[in-house]
């Protein structure tokens, strides 16, 4: 028996390994590049010989890149929240009323999820154009809410629908109009759900780069991913890719905190006990 | 404390299945009913209209003398207990039984002192401050039950209450929730596929199938003169023994053999409209060895001799198998009640139950002379499932004169 676990424990731990190795490897690389010097590029070595901080200096010293990081966050927060909101309601919506045309929304979010974003760029780019709308934050927040809302609508009325129904009615039970049962019983225990879509469509926000670079134009509503490729070295000569490794990993950094500042929030099971299982 | 009054109350959906046809039932106040059947017999729609859950389709449910059809159930000062208990994970027990009182907006020492007395009566004292997910099935079925107490409602509502516990722990608080209502004096009704706990709970026991209800009356006389195939098959473990049994020569022929007849049956049955195939019932503890038999009781029975499948002692008495050959008994209610997941309570058909005294001797494999008591017997019409054995609401047996 002990043999068995011994090789089992082995066998997981090299898949588990491999699969580390497999994802962090090229965020690791990209770091690496970030502390090398120019002339070290591409010596090829994956600990910098030579290590700097220069190029983060460089890119927090131009303000194309603090602009854009700021264009980026406000975009992400304010389009996240507003789609976190709407794919509450209609989630809600979706997994406990039965309303005529249900079938219509929901198969209509999912192709909009399926829907080619490449295909919309140009008449949305013709579009806010003549609207007044191209390169603004608006501009960026409502397509974004668009391909999110599918995203949100999804994950939360799977999340809806783990939760009993027999708790809402309990709450009627108990002396609750609708209203203070969704508030004060159905939404505590929802919050895993919302915190994970939350994250899932701010990520989503954060890394798009087809439409932040086809429906922008200047620092005023460039995002980072954008804004990267628009990264020259400190002259016209030089190589940029520092530059750009410092910033890329800049740009990970919210991510992150976003997603350590909200997992203790997404604790599974929160729901157990409510019923019997 | 109310009274709740089901007035032709009828419940159908869009797409045109009737889940309850016109009910009509009148609960007195402080009463403990029972509403019992098979699934999908309409006894849990019918609690979640009391609750005001579903929407009643026609007729008038009153509580305490009001309509309250189209009242939310907020407004219906009720309270219920689900079968999945649907405590609120985020909440401690306490908070959960605090949930009713603060939407009432009583004030924090009333809520209080409230919880703590419910607690008290429920033995949660200890567990106030716990998540319903670090309690037993048992201790979350009491804060439900607590839920339901703290805030006197007017009416308790229970959906299988009891289901999720494992059977030790049903027994006892079965009778927990008998003494509960006893205490409270509060009008109960409590809906059950059960029908152990159905004869053990309740005042009165309402049978329902298919949306109609079959008899209503106490555990006693439902047992006793149940007015069809059906309840007679559904209440009583083990369940009523069903043979067929066909008219010839004013006797009764049966499987077992040639029963007599009273006069009153042979009047019965001479009628034009008469059916001449019947199915017969008879209660297991209604079968007797014959050695134990005294002269007197012997003329009011019949005897008959059949082998011996199998002897179960429980001790007390001994439930005796026996091999009956012939046809079965085919009615509709009979295929009802074994599709119906109590079925299992039902005997295999081509064998009899019976419960016979400790003291017999009867084996496993050898013949055995039994005696059945022809005052017990009942008689069914197989067309629509009626006992026609009843007189004036009593069942009277076949000998009757």
């Amino acid at each position: 028996m002990a043999t068995a676990t011994t090789s089992a424990k082995v066998k997981w731990g090299f898949l588990d390994a491999v699969v580390v190795v497999f994802a962090l490897i090229p965020v690791l690389w990209i770091a690496s590049l970030s502390f090398k010097t120019t002339p070290t590029l591409t010596d090829g070595n994956f600990i910098p010989r030579d290590w700097t901080l220069d190029n983060y200096k460089l890119i927090f010293q131009t303000d194309q890149f603090v602009r854009a990081l700021i264009n980026s966050i406000g975009i992400a927060l304010i389009a996240t929240a507003i789609a976190v909101v709407l794919g509450t309601m209609a989630a809600y919506a979706i997994s406990r009323l039965d309303f005529p045309g249900k079938s219509l929304l929901v198969g209509v979010s999912l192709l909009i999820a399926m829907f080619p974003q490449v295909s919309l760029v140009t008449p949305l780019f013709n579009i806010e154009r003549n609207i007044g709308l191209f390169d603004t934050w608006l501009g960026l927040i409502l397509p974004y809410i668009t391909f999110a809302l599918p995203l949100a609508i999804y994950t939360l009325s799977a999340f809806f629908k783990q939760i009993p129904w027999d708790l809402e009615k309990a709450a009627k039970m108990d002396g609750a109009t609708q209203g203070e049962a969704f508030r004060k019983v159905i939404a505590p225990l929802a919050a895993p759900g919302v915190f994970t879509t939350a994250i899932l469509v701010f990520i989503f926000c954060w890394n798009d780069f087809l439409f932040a670079i086809s429906l922008t134009s200047t620092e005023r509503s460039r995002t980072v991913p954008a804004a990267l490729s628009f990264f020259t070295g400190a002259s016209q000569f030089e190589d940029p890719t520092g530059a750009i490794s410092a910033a890329a990993v800049v740009i990970t950094i919210p991510i992150i905190l976003f997603v350590l500042f909200f997992q203790r929030r997404i604790v599974a099971g929160l729901t157990s006990g409510a019923v019997k299982g | 404390m109310a009274d709740i009054v089901l007035d032709k109350v009828t419940k159908s959906y869009p797409d045109g299945t009737v889940a309850v046809h016109g009910i009509d039932l009148e609960i007195a106040d402080g009463e403990f009913i029972i509403l019992v059947g098979p699934s999908g017999c309409g006894k849990s729609t019918t609690l979640n209209m009391i609750a005001g859950l579903e929407d009643i389709t026609s007729g008038e449910l009153r509580i305490g003398g009001q309509r309250v059809n189209d009242k939310a159930p907020k407004d219906r000062d009720i309270a219920m207990v689900f079968q999945s208990y649907a405590l609120y994970p985020n909440m401690t027990v306490r908070e959960n039984m605090a949930f009713p009182l603060k939407l009432a907006k009583l004030d924090k020492a009333t809520i209080n002192q409230k919880v703590e007395e419910a607690a008290r009566v429920l033995e949660l004292t200890d567990y106030l401050d716990r998540k319903p997910a670090n309690l037993s099935g048992g201790q979350r079925q009491r804060v439900a039950m607590g839920r339901a107490i703290v805030r006197s409602p007017k009416a308790f509502l229970m959906d299988e209450p009891l289901s999720n516990l494992d059977a030790k722990l049903r027994v006892q608080m079965r009778t927990q929730v008998s003494r509960l209502q006893k205490q409270l004096g509060t009008t109960t009704v409590y809906v059950t596929h059960d029908q152990t706990e159905a004869m053990t709970l309740g005042d009165r026991v309402v049978v329902m199938r298919g949306g109609h209800i079959q008899q209503v009356g106490d555990p006693q006389t439902l047992y006793d003169n149940p007015v069809n195939l059906f309840v007679a098959g559904f209440i009583g473990s083990p369940a009523m023994n069903f043979l067929p049994a066909a008219v010839e020569d004013s006797m009764l022929r049966t499987p077992l053999g040639d029963l007599p007849l009273g006069d009153r049956m042979k009047r019965t049955l001479g009628a034009g409209d008469a059916p001449r195939q019947l199915i017969v019932g008879i209660r297991p503890e209604h079968f007797e060895d014959a050695k134990l038999i005294d002269e007197a009781q012997r003329a009011k029975g019949f005897e008959f001799t059949a082998p011996v499948d199998l002897v179960e002692s429980m001790g007390s008495d001994k439930y005796v198998y026996f091999t009956v050959e012939g046809e079965h008994a085919a009615a509709a209610d009979l295929e009802d009640l074994a599709a119906d997941a109590g079925g299992a309570d039902l005997p295999p058909q081509d064998s009899l139950v019976t419960r016979l005294s400790a003291e017999s001797r009867v084996r496993d494999g050898a013949d055995a002379r039994v005696w059945l008591n022809l005052d017990k017997i009942h008689l069914f019409d197989p067309r629509d499932g009626k006992n026609i054995t009843l007189h004036e609401g009593r069942a009277a047996g076949v000998a009757a004169s």
